[in-house]
């Protein structure tokens, strides 16, 4: 499998399937480890870097992970794939930035539903990806590697503060249970800030889709768990579980209903703009595509339009983003190129059907 | 020692002295009575300082207020104050050499907590002297590395992978 494979198609993770996926758009846990016996990777010498690199890769290229796994250098590698590996969810910015002085690397499995970043902010960051609600799935995906990789890697671990990172604020279990969430009709209707509140109280963090610091785009928002010590990996699960997701679930559609109630003709409105603009703009730029995927995504989900399904514009959702636009045209284009060839294929694609 | 160190930062008198091992170098603070306040280092117990202000020292170091300047992680020379600027450590032991000060910091972190509850590595054993030795061995086949003594490296080496490979 090669990077050029990843591009045409979307991950597992954008299937649109799975439960609740008219509102959860995704799943995802990541757990950070650490090998004893080396510096954290922010003081690890060269040497110690590559060492680490170097039994991660036997590791995870083992074939006890997956038959095919993805191995990706990340100084190798181009810009451009680094950052089409950001846009799939499958390495941070942050990795995908830092410098060539940091031998870094990923792997991941051929079904992009795993993957393990070496040399982030941990020596291993591994992360399980799916789509709609199924974390229960994921966890058990992600303890199975991480079963298979204590096998022969010593995790750096203590009695009290459980597993060792280099923050002290993901030790203990080293756990981040993320879910991706549409809130449209929130938005809309301007209670997303309860959402936020309630969600602060829960000592949880809401962010934008690609996390720290990145805006709502899209109406989509990524909620995760802020502590990780002195709760089990389960406590931990069944927050997300049996309160949060299904309370925010109950909020976002209790917020749909309101609308296709009280307020049918502006949503209509907004779904067929979004559709009009989509099938005939020759100029698109990428936050503008997001706004308009959101509403298309909402009328879709409310049965309001159905020239259209949900995997299309997930596809197109991930296609229409920088790196997968040049990777897929096949040449490396300025930003006003870019907004072109963004308008032509989602004309394409949506006029095709 | 019968020469009077001036202070790094001005011409007083230094009244603070401090030698510190980092990465095998060694390290040398001396500062004046104003100087070492500012950094919050804490005095000799044999100076008049009032009661009141050592006490308001104490609470300062424990509850993490001050740059702790002269903390420093033996195993890799991460200081406090360096973690307090990028929030990351240097290495596991750190957490054992930044106690006093890391743990009500971690505590405020987790909504209270203050023990892991959850997974335990099956490897771990019984409990953290496996990777203390692990760090140990590591950290002497790194300095047989660089002190070129190829034939103790080789050695520490083999001593190390037969140690990991070990069930533990």
């Amino acid at each position: 499998m090669n990077l050029r494979q990843l591009t045409d198609h979307a991950g597992e993770w954008l299937r649109g399937a799975g439960p609740h996926s008219e509102i959860v758009i995704s799943s995802r846990i990541r757990l950070a480890r650490n090998i004893a016996g080396y510096p954290f990777v922010g003081h690890a010498s060269r040497r110690q870097q590559l060492d680490l690199l170097d039994r991660c890769k036997n590791e995870v290229m083992s074939g006890r992970l997956a038959d095919n796994v993805l191995w990706v250098d990340l100084v190798e590698s181009t810009d451009l794939d680094r950052l089409l590996l950001v846009e799939r969810h499958l390495i941070s910015r942050q990795h995908a930035q830092a410098g060539a002085e940091l031998s870094r690397a990923v792997g991941v499995g051929a079904d992009e539903t795993f993957a393990i970043m070496v040399n982030e902010e941990d020596h291993l960051r591994i992360q399980v990806l799916r789509s709609g609600m199924q974390l229960s799935e994921a966890f058990d995906q992600i303890n199975r590697i991480d079963d298979v990789l204590e096998n022969t890697l010593d995790f750096a671990y203590s009695r009290r503060f459980g597993y060792l990172t280099a923050c002290p604020t993901n030790a203990g279990t080293g756990i981040r249970v993320s879910v991706m969430l549409h809130l449209p009709a929130l938005k809309l209707t301007g209670e997303i800030e309860k959402v936020r509140r309630a969600a602060r109280d829960m000592h949880l963090a809401v962010r934008g889709m690609f996390g720290e610091g990145s805006d709502a785009l899209g109406d989509l928002y990524q909620v995760s768990n802020q502590t990780t010590l002195g709760r089990t990996e389960q406590e931990i699960l069944a927050d997300f579980q049996n309160t949060v997701v299904p309370q925010i679930i109950a909020y976002e559609q209790q917020a749909r209903q309101a609308l296709l109630r009280q307020r049918l003709s502006q949503l209509d409105d907004r779904v067929w703009r979004a559709w009009a603009l989509l099938t005939n703009a020759r100029v698109m730029g990428s936050e503008e595509v997001l706004g308009l995927f959101s509403h298309l995504r909402l009328g879709v989900n409310l049965g309001r339009i159905d020239r259209v399904d949900i995997r299309t514009l997930n596809e197109l959702f991930l296609l229409t983003q920088p790196a997968h636009l040049q990777k897929l045209t096949g040449h490396e284009m300025a930003p006003a190129a870019r907004r072109e060839a963004r308008a032509t294929l989602i004309r394409q694609r949506l006029n095709d059907r | 020692m019968g020469l009077k160190r001036k202070c790094d930062l001005c011409a007083k008198d230094a009244v603070h002295h401090e030698v510190s091992i980092i990465k095998g170098q060694k390290v040398e603070k001396h500062l004046c009575e104003d100087h070492a306040a500012e950094q919050g280092v804490v005095k000799s117990f044999t100076s008049h300082t009032p009661i009141n202000e050592l006490l308001t020292n104490f609470v300062k170091k424990h509850s993490g207020m001050t740059t702790q300047t002269e903390i420093v992680c033996d195993n890799c020379g991460m200081t406090f104050a360096k973690f307090r600027e990028h929030g990351l450590l240097g290495c596991p032991q750190c957490y054992t050499a930044f106690d006093a000060v890391l743990s009500p910091l971690i505590e405020r972190a987790h909504e209270g907590a203050t023990h892991h509850i959850g997974k335990v590595p099956r490897r771990a054993g019984p409990g953290e002297q496996r990777q203390n030795d692990l760090l140990l061995m590591r950290k002497r086949l790194a300095e047989a590395v660089a002190a070129e003594d190829y034939e103790l490296a080789a050695r520490l080496r083999d001593d190390l992978r037969k140690f990991e490979g070990q069930p533990s």
